[in-house]
Parts: C-alpha cells; sequence; structure tokens
C-alpha cells in the first residue's frame, strides 16, 4: 500500500489513468444517478469528503447535525422520490449513530446506501481512535454489508451496494471503507452497474398455478377483503392495485406503510388497519372469507392476537420475500413474486364485481365510528383542542396534496387516521421500528425527494426533542418544511396505556418542553404558538403560505386518548371504540 | 408441535461475515445451536453449512427462509435425522503407558472402529467416526485409562434425497463462477504505513 501526499495524489490525479479509491465511490454515485448525499465529515472519511470537494456540480451534499439525522433525511429521500437514500459517515460513533436508521430502513424496507469511513486496515482490531466493527454491528440491521480494505473493490462493491438496496425487497446497505483505501491510487477500469448476483434472487418466480387458484378463492368469495401495505408503493404497483380492487370490487385497508398508495377518498378504501386503525377494517378482519394481503407482513399491530385472527378467512398472500409466507399469519394460496406482475395477473382471472351488502358493512362500522370517535376527535365539545380537528385542517388547507411526514406517538396515529392523500408517497412515518425523532430529519429528505410538493412535519413535544438539532440543517440549507409540533406536555401515548392498563399511574411521562418558537427563532425559523380553535385555522394558513420553513406549535388536550383501539394482547374483533369498553 | 431435532444444510458463498449473519439468525431467536460445521464444498467458492438444533419443524423452516433470503446464501435445506446421514469425528489423547499396560489395544480399537492416529512415548491418541452413542461409547471405556484430552467435531450430513447436488454445483459453478474472497493484507503492515 501506499500513502501519498494531497499534492501526490492531486499530481497522480492529472498525469495518469489510476484514481483514488475516494473519487471512485464518488464516480460510483454520479453513475447510479445520485445527486442528494445526507451526511456528517470526520477523520476516516476525510479522504472522500476531500474528493467531494471538486463534484459539488453533481453532488449535493446536506450537512445535517447528526449521523441519525442523516439515515432518517436519507430514508425520507427514498420514500419520497422512490430512490435510494445515500449517507455518509465517519468511522466509530458517526457509524453507530447510523444504527437506529438502519434497523428503521431494515423493517420499513427502505433502499439505503451508507458509506463509512473506517481506520486504515493495518489497525482493524487494535481499538485504534474511532474504531467500532460496525460491520458486525451492522450484520442484524442491513439487508447486505461489506468491508473494502482495497480501493480496487470499490467499484464493484458499490454496484452491488445499490443493486442490493433497491432490487426485491429493498433495504439498507452498508459500506464500511477503510481510510488506506479511500486513498489508494488503483487502475481504474470504470464502472459497472450490477444487475445479477448469482446467490441473490430478489424476485421470486411466479407461480401461475398459484395466481389462478388465488383467482378462483377471488372469485367464489362472498366476503373478500383486501389488506395492503407498503409492498404496494415500493413495488410501484398503485395504478396495478387499483384496477385489481375495482375490477373485483373488493374493499381495501390499508396498514400503516401502505397508506397513500391509493386515494384516501377512494370508495373502495375502507380506513387504515392496526392498533389504532379504524373500526370496520379490524373488526371484519375476522368476518370476511377470504382474505388478500398484499405487500405487508402481518406486524402483530395489525392482527393483534394471531389466535383470534382471521380464523375463519382463507388467506391469499401476495409478497415479494418469500419469508413473509407463513410467517406470522398461515396462507391458504400463496403468491409469492412482485405484485406489479402478479397483480395484474390476478386481475385478469378475477370476475367483475361488486359486493354490495359486504361494502355496506364496512360503511355501517365507518357510521357507528363516526358517531363515537370521529365526531368527538373532529369538532371536540371542549374549548381545548383535539390532534384531530388540526389534521383535519391541514387536509382542508392542502387539499390532500402534501406530503405528511410523521414521528411516533399518539400524534402519528392521529395524522395517520384523519389525513387525506390524493398521490402516493404522500405518508412518511416510521411504521415498523416506532422510532421517535424520526419525523424532523425524514422531512428534510422527504423535501429533496419531492422539492415541488409541501412538506408538513407533524410531531409531538418529547419526539421533536430527540432530533430537534437538525433544525439546524433546515437553517443552513434553506429547506422548506412545515413543522407542526401537536404538544399535549406528555409522552401521549405512553401516558395514554398507563391511564388505560396501568392505573394512571403516570411515570416518567410528564415531559416538559422549551419554548418551541424561540428555540426556532434561533434558528432563524419563524414560528408561532396556538392554544384557540378561533386562531388555528389562520395559524395554520400562515404556516403553509409562508415562503420558507416554519414552525407551528398547537397546544393540544393534554389527556386526550386515541380511539378505537385493539388492546394489546386482544383479537382484533375486541377492538374498542372508547374507555369504558376496556 | 414437538421440538425434534433437525440438519439445516446451507449452501452459501465463500464471505468474510456470512458466517455471523447466519448465526445471529438463530441467536436473535434464543435458539441454541447445538453444532455448527462449515467446509469448501467440492466446488470452488462453494461452502457448506452444517447446522443442528433442536425446535419444532415450523420454526425450522422460517429459519431456512430466512437464511435463504441473505444476499450470499444460494440455498437452504433442513431434514430429520430418517432423512440424512450423519458422523461426526472423535479424538481421544490418552497416556500411552495406562493404554499399553491395561488395555487390549486390538481389541478395544475393533469393538469401537477406532483408529490410532498418532503414538508418541508419553501419549497416544485414537480416532472414531460415528454418531453419538458410538463416540460416547469410546469415551467411556477409555476415560478409566486416565483420559487426557477429547474432542468431537461438528456433525457433517448426506441428505438421502440429494439425488443430483453434485451435477448441479458442478452446473452451476461452471455457468456462474465465483469470486474471490478478499482479505485485510495489511494487518502486519502497521510499521511501514504512516496513518492517523
Amino acid at each position: 500500500m501506499q500513502t501519498l501526499t494531497l499534492q501526490q495524489r492531486r499530481q497522480t490525479k492529472k498525469n495518469t489513468t489510476t484514481k483514488s479509491g475516494s473519487l471512485a465511490v464518488l464516480d460510483a454515485l454520479v453513475a447510479e444517478e445520485v445527486t442528494t448525499v445526507f451526511g456528517y465529515p470526520g477523520g476516516a472519511i476525510m479522504p472522500i469528503y476531500d474528493a467531494l470537494y471538486d463534484y459539488s456540480d453533481k453532488l449535493k451534499h446536506i450537512l445535517t447535525r447528526h449521523e441519525q439525522g442523516s439515515i432518517h433525511a436519507a430514508q425520507g429521500y427514498a420514500r419520497t422520490s422512490g430512490n435510494t437514500g445515500v449517507v455518509f459517515a465517519t468511522s466509530g460513533p458517526g457509524a453507530t449513530n447510523l444504527v437506529t436508521g438502519l434497523a428503521d430502513a431494515m423493517i420499513d424496507s427502505t433502499p439505503v446506501v451508507c458509506i463509512t469511513g473506517q481506520v486504515f486496515a493495518q489497525l482493524l482490531g487494535t481499538d485504534a481512535f474511532q474504531e467500532t466493527d460496525i460491520i458486525n454491528i451492522t450484520t442484524p440491521v442491513t439487508k447486505w454489508n461489506y468491508q473494502i480494505t482495497d480501493a480496487t473493490e470499490i467499484p464493484s462493491v458499490l454496484a452491488k451496494a445499490f443493486y442490493i438496496a433497491k432490487s426485491g425487497r429493498p433495504g439498507p446497505v452498508l459500506i464500511d471503507i477503510t481510510k488506506n483505501a479511500q486513498l489508494q491510487e488503483f487502475e481504474y477500469a470504470g464502472y459497472k452497474k450490477c444487475n445479477h448476483i448469482r446467490s441473490y434472487r430478489p424476485t421470486p418466480i411466479v407461480r401461475k398455478e398459484y395466481v389462478e387458484a388465488a383467482a378462483k378463492l377471488i372469485n367464489e368469495a362472498q366476503r373478500p377483503f383486501v389488506i395492503f401495505g407498503q409492498g404496494v408503493i415500493l413495488g410501484k404497483a398503485e395504478k396495478e392495485f387499483k384496477a385489481f380492487i375495482e375490477k373485483a370490487g373488493i374493499p381495501a385497508a390499508w396498514t400503516i406503510m401502505g397508506m397513500s398508495a391509493i386515494p384516501t377518498d377512494h370508495p373502495l378504501g375502507v380506513g387504515m388497519l392496526g392498533m389504532h386503525g379504524n373500526y370496520g377494517p379490524n373488526l371484519l378482519t375476522n368476518q370476511c372469507d377470504v382474505l388478500i394481503a398484499v405487500g405487508m407482513r402481518f406486524d402483530d399491530r395489525v392482527t393483534g392476537r394471531l389466535d383470534k385472527y382471521a380464523k375463519q378467512a382463507k388467506v391469499i398472500h401476495l409478497d415479494i420475500d418469500p419469508a413473509e409466507i407463513d410467517k406470522n399469519v398461515k396462507t391458504t394460496i400463496p403468491v409469492w413474486g412482485d405484485c406489479k406482475e402478479t397483480l395484474p395477473m390476478l386481475t385478469k382471472l378475477v370476475e367483475n364485481k361488486t359486493h354490495t351488502q359486504w361494502l355496506q358493512k364496512f360503511a355501517d362500522c365507518a357510521t357507528k365510528e363516526k358517531e363515537k370517535v370521529i365526531a368527538q376527535e373532529l369538532s371536540p365539545v371542549s374549548e381545548i383542542l383535539s390532534m384531530g380537528e388540526v389534521i383535519e385542517l391541514v387536509n382542508e388547507l392542502t387539499k390532500g396534496e402534501a406530503v405528511i411526514v410523521t414521528d411516533v406517538g399518539q400524534h402519528q396515529m392521529v395524522a395517520c387516521r384523519y389525513a387525506k392523500f390524493n398521490q402516493s408517497k404522500s405518508n412518511i412515518t416510521s411504521g415498523g421500528l416506532g422510532t421517535m425523532g424520526f419525523a424532523l430529519p425524514a422531512a428534510i429528505g422527504a423535501k429533496y425527494g419531492a422539492p415541488q410538493r409541501t412538506v408538513v412535519a407533524v410531531i409531538g413535544d418529547g419526539g421533536f426533542q430527540m432530533t430537534l438539532q437538525e433544525l439546524g440543517t433546515i437553517m443552513q440549507f434553506d429547506i422548506d418544511i412545515k413543522i407542526l409540533i401537536l404538544n399535549n406536555q406528555f409522552l401521549g401515548m405512553v401516558r395514554q396505556w398507563q391511564e388505560l392498563f396501568h392505573q394512571r399511574r403516570y411515570s416518567f411521562t410528564d415531559i416538559t418542553s422549551p419554548d418551541f418558537v424561540q428555540l426556532a427563532r434561533a434558528y432563524r425559523i419563524e414560528g408561532k404558538t396556538v392554544s384557540k380553535r378561533e386562531n388555528l385555522k389562520a395559524a395554520l394558513n400562515t404556516m403553509l403560505n409562508h415562503k420558507g420553513s416554519y414552525l407551528l406549535e398547537v397546544m393540544v388536550g393534554k389527556e386526550n386518548n386515541v380511539f378505537p383501539m385493539v388492546p394489546q394482547g386482544k383479537g382484533v374483533a375486541e377492538i374498542v371504540l372508547s374507555k369504558d369498553e376496556i | 408441535m414437538e421440538k425434534k431435532e433437525f440438519t439445516i444444510t446451507v449452501f452459501t458463498e465463500n464471505q468474510i461475515g456470512l458466517l455471523n449473519r447466519i448465526a445471529i439468525i438463530f441467536s436473535r431467536r434464543k435458539i441454541n445451536v447445538e453444532s455448527l460445521n462449515t467446509s469448501p464444498t467440492e466446488v470452488e467458492s462453494v461452502h457448506r453449512f452444517t447446522i443442528v438444533i433442536s425446535e419444532t419443524e415450523d420454526v425450522v423452516k422460517k429459519l431456512c427462509r430466512q437464511i435463504e433470503k441473505q444476499v450470499e446464501v444460494l440455498k437452504a435445506y433442513y431434514n430429520n435425522g430418517d432423512e440424512i446421514v450423519w458422523q461426526e469425528l472423535a479424538l481421544y489423547k490418552v497416556s500411552t503407558d495406562a493404554i499399553a499396560e491395561k488395555v487390549k489395544v486390538e481389541r478395544l480399537l475393533r469393538e469401537n472402529g477406532a483408529r490410532v492416529v498418532a503414538i508418541r512415548k508419553d501419549y497416544t491418541v485414537f480416532e472414531t467416526t460415528g454418531q453419538r452413542e458410538e463416540t460416547d461409547g469410546l469415551l467411556k471405556v477409555l476415560e478409566p485409562y486416565g483420559l487426557i484430552e477429547f474432542v468431537r467435531s461438528a456433525r457433517v450430513a448426506i441428505i438421502k434425497g440429494s439425488s443430483d447436488f453434485h451435477e448441479r454445483l458442478k452446473e452451476f459453478e461452471y455457468q456462474e463462477p465465483g469470486e474471490d474472497v478478499i482479505e485485510n493484507e495489511f494487518l502486519d503492515k502497521n510499521e511501514e504505513v504512516f496513518a492517523m
């Protein structure tokens, strides 16, 4: 190995056809059509940052205030753009700060490529300064990871990284590059995109006989019910999905991750599944005769108690990941494959139908839920504001065209219950991992992924304080994000559980917050606090029409609860509409 | 469903870190791996894992799907005891004096299907191959004579129903040659390189 001085390296660059590892990294990103990188420099990744200095015309680098912010931003970017998010971080703490985001991207199948610097190869295993074994730390939370100690590997490994992150069921990939490999000059033979790895089958072969069997089951069904997840969005199969449910006339409910794949006001869209989902979709899961799951993974927050979940139904499961079939819910007919491919096959074979009576049942449930829950939430009798009415006004003012990024907790459930979306890739949230602190950095990425769209980050007072340093990123890069803090002065969801299941023993859920508006002002972001109904609409309007970022804090009821609810350990049919039923 | 012993056979790429990726599929679920063998196959760059665990068939099936999901895994199979032929190898080190004085070595070798692999003045090493009761059998016989050291290998297993594994592997390698493993070449060069 040869370590050259900066000057020598620049000289080499000019005179020969060799290339440094760092430049090979950046060339790979350009070849993969990456335009935006989120990151944070440090000792072990300095050669890459040095090379980046000359690449500012090709690659936009967004300096976040913490590496967790970088990866959540990359996730937000991936989710609104449909492209792979890219992150740079240094070794040691820089790399370990990515772990939460990797776990989040892993469980929510988000394509992200993280490039971390690492100490010199000869120092590996010596407890060198800022050395951590990031490959082994991240193995359980990455789809694939790899350590490069020799620059000659860089082009082919990065090609594999991008291919693996994006293909099949997407996921995060981490590439750790030792500093010597970044500095090393090597014979560069160009970058070739990867489209095949012999041991990797991203998309299983579609078995036609299963599609036929599934169609037969659907055609014979009296009360078919479709439940769908993010697979529809990741597979870019929104149109195909809509065509399928419309032809077969089947009511369809979304998981939190599948939300916005069809417009929320679609006549066959019956609402959200899950612990705080809609009443009908949960209750009627246990009354359907054929359950058709599309690109979803039967998370426990969706199924409740498994031995009380859809036991009466025959289950058809369409998924790209064979490991999901039978993982939680036994499948009658598995249809593995990309739903972009399998849905049209199914649509062709299903009969044109309407299930009027069955749909009426959903409508009846919706009426009941409206009376018992929604009415109070959207038009409270009390003077105290509810989270629901805030979201309802956002719907009205954005006409369902905004990207809504949510954090985790009560506000997330309320936002996902009441938000209206007209287009896909609009509901960005931490679904599987439930990462508080996700929303603010993810909103930054979401805006870069969809620059033309309004991005509203709905965040609780607790979660906001986990990653509020990203206000600095918003300030520095002049990013236009509407930050909507729903402040109930509690860690609301945990408080709700303490109220319902722990005899109101509010153990450490009472959280004090700084003056958010002043805080925003310190970052040169304008803001306002509102607590009265008569001022709410105007305040939201100001926020949405403000040029640039704006922070609006809305003081909402301290001890409001989110209902309906499938209490933990209960079946979906045991969903309750109010506290009295628990 | 009842927990039973299953042997999982995994064909993989030869890749650094893959052992950990496979191991954590078990440890994440707090499943004890009873035996694990990994070795190169007859085909270059393809490795074979043989893993023994006790679990219900339902769980084992899911584990195999999770294993197969790993990018560098070619294929994973699981089999119960009836579907495989398996062996373990054991080595026994005993004092040469004790064994020469007190044991009829020929009989011992014959009865236990053992071989002598090393004889020194102070110790002798026996070897036997078989299933657990057979390797345990010789252990019991030798223990009274001052056993110095004992070691048993992981299980290796042949799947009874594997009609054309070899041909398929060969063909596969012929069509899609594997990649070389690139190891860290700099670990012993610390003093030659300036680094900070």
